[in-house]
Formats: C-alpha cells, sequence, structure tokens
C-alpha cells in the first residue's frame, strides 16, 4: 500500500488539501455564525481575514525593528484584537444602520465595505507581495524519522503541523463557548429565532457583538495561516478565498459552526485532489482549475440541498 | 486650434466611456431596479460580451480561436447572445433562491469566466489577452476592411486610403462617440417603454411584495429570469462596446470587479436605483468624477515634487489609485445610508387607465 504512490499522494495531495480545509473552515465560521445571526452574506470577510494578515505582519516588522522576532502565532493576538475592533468598528457605522430594513441592503455595505477595506490596505501597506517568514520550510524531522521507521515517510514542515493545532485548539475552544457558556447559547437562540430569543431576554446587540469577536478571532487565525501556508501576502488573497468559504459555509450547512468546519475541510480537500492524476497520468483537472471546484461544489449543493449537509438555515 | 482639439477629444472620450459606462448601468438597472436581483457578477458578463466579440471580428490570428473576421454588428449581437445564454442557466439554478446567494453565485460565475479566460489560451490566448479588436468606424481605415467586400465594391483599395489620408486621425472619435450614445439612447428608450409596460409594473409588484405578485397569479421566478437575462444581454452588449473602446483586453487586469461591478454599482446607487435616467446620470456624473479626480491627483503630485523637489513621489504615484477607489466606496456607503433613493429616485408607473388626478400623486402619468 505505501508505496511511491502512497508518499506522493498523502505528502503533495492529503495534507496540502487538510491544511487548506483548515484554513477555510476557520473563514467559513465567522460567515456561518454571520449569516445566522445577522441574517447576511457578509462579503467583507474574505478581505477582514487578509487585513488581520497584513496587521500580523505589521506587528511582525515592528518587533523586528525592536530585535525581536516573532512568531506568526503571537504576533496574531494583538492583530486578532485590532480585527475585532475593526469588525466592530464596520458593524457600528456600516452594517447597524440598515438592522432594520432589508437584508439586502447590509449585503451591498458589506460588498461596498469589501472594496474600502481592500483599497485601504493597498493605499497603507501598498499592491506589492510581501514575504512573511523567509526560508524555504523544512519538514519536521522528528516526524519523518519516526514516520519512515513506521514505513510511511510523511514529510509534514512545521508551519502545517501549527496550522493543524491552531485550527484543533480554536474549534475546541469554540464548542465551548457555544455548548457550555452563557453568551454562546444564547447566540444559538438568537440564530434559531431572533424573535424569540428577543422575547426571552436576550441581548441582541450583545449577541451580535460577541459573533463579530468570535468571527473576527477565526478570520485572523485563517489569514496568518493562510500566509504561512503560502508564505507570502497579496491584497487579493481576501477575495480569492471569498468563494471557497462561501462555499464551505453553505455545504455545511448555514449556521452551523461544525458543518462549516466540515465544509471547510470537504472543500480544502476536494481542490487539491481535483489536480490528483486519477486517471492515467495528467492531472484530472488543470491546477488552474482549483477555485472551480469549490464553486461547483456550492452549485450543486444549490440545487440539489440549499440547506445543506448539516441542514441549516435555507432562505 | 492644436489644444482645442485635444479638449474636445478628451470630451469624447469622456462621452464614449460614459456612455459605456452608462449602457452597463442601465443593464444593472434591470437587474436590481425592476426586479430587485443583486447581480454582483457585472464584470463576467462584460468579460463575456467583450470576448465574444473579439473572436468573431478580429482578423485571423495565430494566438487565439478563429479571428473569424465577422462583420462588427453581427459581433455585438453575438455577444449580447452568450451573455444572455450564460444569465439564464444561472437564472435557472439561482434565481428562486434568496437574494444573498443569487450575489454569492453571480460574484462565483464571474470568477469562473475569468479563470476559463485566463486557462483556455488555445482559444483565449490566456493572460496575454487579445489585441487589434477592430473599432466602430475606425476599422474602415484598415486594409482588411477597405479592400474587402462592401467597401471595394465603392473605391480601390488606393483611393480608399487616400480618402482616410486626408481625414485627420480622429476622425472615428466623433462616430464611435455617437455611436455608442445612440445605442444608449435606444436602450433606454425600450426599457422606458418596457417600465410603464405592464411587464413592467408586474416586475415592481413582483419586487415589492413577492406573495402578493404569486398570489395575484403572477409566475415569479419566469418573470424573474427574464429581468436577469436582459440585463445580462445589455451588459453583454456594453462589453463588446468595452472592447472596442480598449482595443486590448486581457483577463485580470481589464476585467477588474473593483472598476467594473463596483463602479457600475455606485453609478447606479447615485444616480437612483429603478430610474433610467437615474442610471445614465449616474455614470456620466461618477465617470466624471472618476476621471477628473485622476487628473486632479496626477496634477497635484507634479506640484508637489516642483515645490518639495526632496520628496519621492513615487510612493504616491503607486498609490493614490487606491485612495481614490477608496473614497468612492465610502461615497457609495454615504449614499446607500443618506439617500437611498439616489439623485433621481424611481418614479412608479401608473396603469394608463388610472385615475390621473391620483395617479399624477403616486405616480408618473403617461
Amino acid at each position: 500500500m505505501w508505496d511511491a504512490f502512497g508518499f506522493e499522494f498523502v505528502n503533495f495531495y492529503l495534507i496540502p488539501g487538510l491544511v487548506l480545509g483548515c484554513i477555510y473552515a476557520l473563514g467559513a465560521i465567522g460567515i456561518t455564525l454571520t449569516f445566522s445571526i445577522l441574517r447576511f452574506a457578509n462579503f467583507a470577510h474574505g478581505e477582514i481575514m487578509m487585513s488581520g494578515a497584513y496587521l500580523s505582519w505589521t506587528v511582525m516588522a515592528i518587533a523586528g525593528y525592536a530585535g525581536l522576532t516573532l512568531h506568526p502565532l503571537v504576533a496574531m493576538v494583538p492583530a486578532a484584537l485590532l480585527v475585532i475592533l475593526l469588525f466592530l468598528g464596520t458593524d457600528k457605522f456600516f452594517y447597524k444602520p440598515f438592522r432594520n430594513s432589508e437584508t439586502i441592503k447590509v449585503v451591498m455595505a458589506s460588498f461596498g465595505m469589501m472594496l474600502i477595506i481592500r483599497s485601504a490596505v493597498q493605499v497603507i501597506w501598498g499592491p506589492n507581495q510581501l514575504t512573511f517568514v523567509r526560508g524555504i520550510a523544512k519538514p519536521n524531522p522528528v516526524l519523518s524519522d519516526l514516520s519512515s521507521d513506521l514505513g510511511m515517510m510523511l514529510i509534514i514542515p512545521n508551519k502545517h503541523l501549527f496550522i493543524f493545532a491552531g485550527t484543533i485548539i480554536i474549534v475546541i475552544a469554540l464548542s465551548y463557548l457555544l455548548n457550555q457558556t452563557r453568551i454562546g447559547k444564547a447566540m444559538r437562540a438568537v440564530s434559531d429565532s431572533p424573535d424569540l430569543a428577543h422575547v426571552t431576554g436576550i441581548d441582541v446587540d450583545k449577541v451580535i457583538r460577541a459573533t463579530w469577536i468570535v468571527g473576527g478571532i477565526c478570520a485572523t487565525a485563517a489569514g496568518v495561516f493562510l500566509v504561512m501556508d503560502v508564505q507570502m501576502l497579496e491584497t487579493t488573497m481576501g477575495f480569492r478565498m471569498l468563494l471557497p468559504m462561501f462555499a464551505a459555509a453553505i455545504l455545511g450547512g448555514i449556521g452551523k459552526p461544525y458543518g462549516a468546519v466540515f465544509g471547510g475541510l470537504v472543500i480544502g480537500l476536494a481542490e487539491e485532489l481535483s489536480a490528483y492524476p486519477w486517471i492515467g497520468d495528467a492531472p484530472l483537472l488543470s491546477p488552474g482549475y482549483k477555485t472551480g471546484v469549490a464553486f461547483a461544489i456550492m452549485v450543486v449543493m444549490l440545487i440539489v440541498r440549499p440547506q445543506g449537509l448539516f441542514k441549516g438555515r435555507s432562505f | 486650434m492644436e489644444a482645442y482639439v485635444g479638449y474636445f477629444l478628451y470630451f469624447l472620450s469622456l462621452l464614449t466611456v460614459g456612455g459605456i459606462y452608462a449602457i452597463f448601468a442601465l443593464g444593472l438597472n434591470v437587474n436590481w431596479g425592476f426586479a430587485g436581483l443583486f447581480n454582483v457578477g457585472i464584470v463576467g458578463f462584460a468579460a463575456v460580451g467583450a470576448y465574444t466579440y473579439a473572436l468573431l471580428t478580429t482578423a485571423e490570428s495565430t494566438f487565439h480561436i478563429g479571428g473569424f473576421s465577422l462583420p462588427l454588428p453581427f459581433g455585438m449581437f453575438a455577444a449580447m447572445m452568450t451573455s444572455a445564454a450564460i444569465a439564464g442557466l444561472i437564472g435557472l439554478i439561482c434565481i428562486r433562491l434568496r437574494a444573498d446567494y443569487l450575489a454569492i453565485a453571480t460574484i462565483g460565475i464571474a470568477e469562473i469566466i475569468k479563470l476559463i479566460l485566463k486557462n483556455e489560451s488555445d482559444i483565449t490566448n490566456g493572460p496575454r489577452g487579445i489585441n487589434k479588436i477592430p473599432r466602430a468606424w475606425e476599422h474602415f481605415s484598415e486594409e482588411r476592411f477597405y479592400s474587402s467586400w462592401p467597401m471595394n465594391w465603392f473605391g480601390t483599395p488606393e483611393n480608399w486610403e487616400a480618402f482616410f489620408g486626408g481625414l485627420p486621425h480622429w476622425y472615428w472619435q466623433p462616430l464611435f462617440a455617437g455611436t455608442v450614445l445612440l445605442v444608449m439612447y435606444l436602450i433606454y428608450c425600450m426599457l422606458e417603454r418596457a417600465r410603464t409596460s405592464p411587464w413592467g409594473r408586474m416586475m415592481t409588484a413582483i419586487r415589492e411584495n413577492e406573495s402578493a405578485a404569486r398570489a395575484a397569479g403572477k409566475d415569479v421566478t419566469r418573470r424573474r429570469i427574464e429581468a436577469f437575462v436582459i440585463g445580462a444581454a445589455i451588459m453583454g452588449l456594453a462589453g463588446a462596446f468595452f472592447a472596442q473602446h480598449l482595443r486590448l483586453i486581457e483577463p485580470t487586469n481589464t476585467f477588474d470587479p473593483a472598476k467594473v461591478t463596483f463602479l457600475v454599482w455606485v453609478m447606479l446607487i447615485v444616480g437612483g436605483s429603478g430610474n433610467n435616467r437615474g442610471a445614465i446620470l449616474g455614470a456620466f456624473l461618477i465617470w466624471t468624477i472618476w476621471s477628473a479626480s485622476e487628473l486632479v491627483i496626477t496634477g497635484s503630485i507634479d506640484l508637489i515634487s516642483n515645490i518639495f523637489t526632496s520628496i519621492d513621489t513615487s510612493l504616491l504615484v503607486s498609490r493614490a489609485g487606491f485612495l481614490r477607489m477608496m473614497l468612492i466606496g465610502i461615497l457609495m456607503q454615504v449614499i446607500l445610508q443618506r439617500y437611498p433613493a439616489g439623485i433621481l429616485p424611481e418614479v412608479r408607473p401608473a396603469s394608463p387607465k388610472a385615475d390621473k388626478k391620483i395617479a399624477g400623486s403616486t405616480g408618473e402619468t403617461l
């Protein structure tokens, strides 16, 4: 079983697929929560992710001047705080005025925010690519030694291990928040029925703030993980992530955070595995069409099962 | 004299591009203003129209498929049809879902179209794009046109060459601008007719209260697909004009969602969604602001670099364009919050049979 075929499949398709899946999953959590609690598709989510990554880069650069080398995961903490402020500010000035009007107005406002945030990032940091972490990522020696002793050589760089660990920690923390804490339960209640939640005395504004905070943390993590993976920053990356994240949220069912995680992993794996030479030697699908896979899955879901795999909300 | 010609030509190009954007905005008005369909894939329909037109009308080329050298009006007609066909397909799938999903689907389809244009190099020449796209009126002075039917019927190639040699090199510019404006006007007339017709009133009814319209026996899904397809066809036509104006198109920078989709949305919102005149006004207004601000910004950067010679202005030059985009975005947010109806608010068409006095107070009388 574990021959050259397995080595190539696992290391060059499966693991990158899972890494990408983790990133999509974290982004999709924010989208699915916003969609179910605030009831609109937030087009600015990808750009928020991107700005989180740029903020982390800035924190690292400032620390670099002071002679400190910060790990991206450490730099992520102050960046996440700024992203949460950005989210709350956007909500206050651009989304809140439309809370009682038709939802499409907010979607429009978020579409405008997408362009405003991207242009702002381009004004501040310039349109060119920036490097995040220099150098080639070497595979983790302990893991590759251990696995090659077992006859299954795994070459996973440290950055991927960090991404896996980070995603698992965030998802566990999220499930604790949603199931055990008062605010988490309130979030689920608002997601199920805002009117009923309001009647039972839940502070909807507080729930909305909590949603932005959770979404902001997840979005920053997703942005930082993405640039850790590709090792560079560019201003279009948020927009490129947007469609797969929507696809993941719809696949898992709107309003289902676990569904979003599952959907993210499926979309990530599907994108990477679509380039695997399943039939013959050529890739099944030209790598240029990777983004198309997410869209195709989303369209199929919208036709067959708009409520998603986990029975989310369908509008 | 020379200087006046320069101003005149600048004004003409302002009219041309403004007119093309006005056609886009009219198309979006059918989608959003009439039927309330949130289409954020304008750039995709524009790209489909532009590429269809370019492939059908360019001279034979080794870089991309064809170059079928077909007549220009046929190319424009085909651009409309392809765009409409794609819209029909999306409409069948997504229109029955809530508006958010349509928005996601249209933004997705626009990206997929760009992906196809970028990857299918054999057909579209990939990221290098298509050049030498014939522009209406200017194409008459190209050799392949005046040496073939029907132009060779009227004169020999030598005669034509001498004729075009005698004209100023910008002779086509007023004619092209006129064509764009004429097409814009024709579309405007047709849409005004559609808006005040029973079809248009039904559209308003569906947009305002879907369940009531459904209860009154209207085929909501079908009407919405109709509006979506008609809007997309108009956008495809605008895309064909866009290709003519640019003469060189490629998938990434020409069809940047920020500069097409977003700008057209801002135009419609500022002008007044639901109002065809508003769409046209918004398009010319925003385009004038957009291109005038470019002049102002370049001018002020020049001024700064002349006064403070020690400052390196290259940073300003590279960032100014993004700042402009950001300000346009903020303008849209302000309009959306403060003046949601736009400059020219929508006028509800009243039934021709309605009492003129009553109709006069609530809507337009005919």
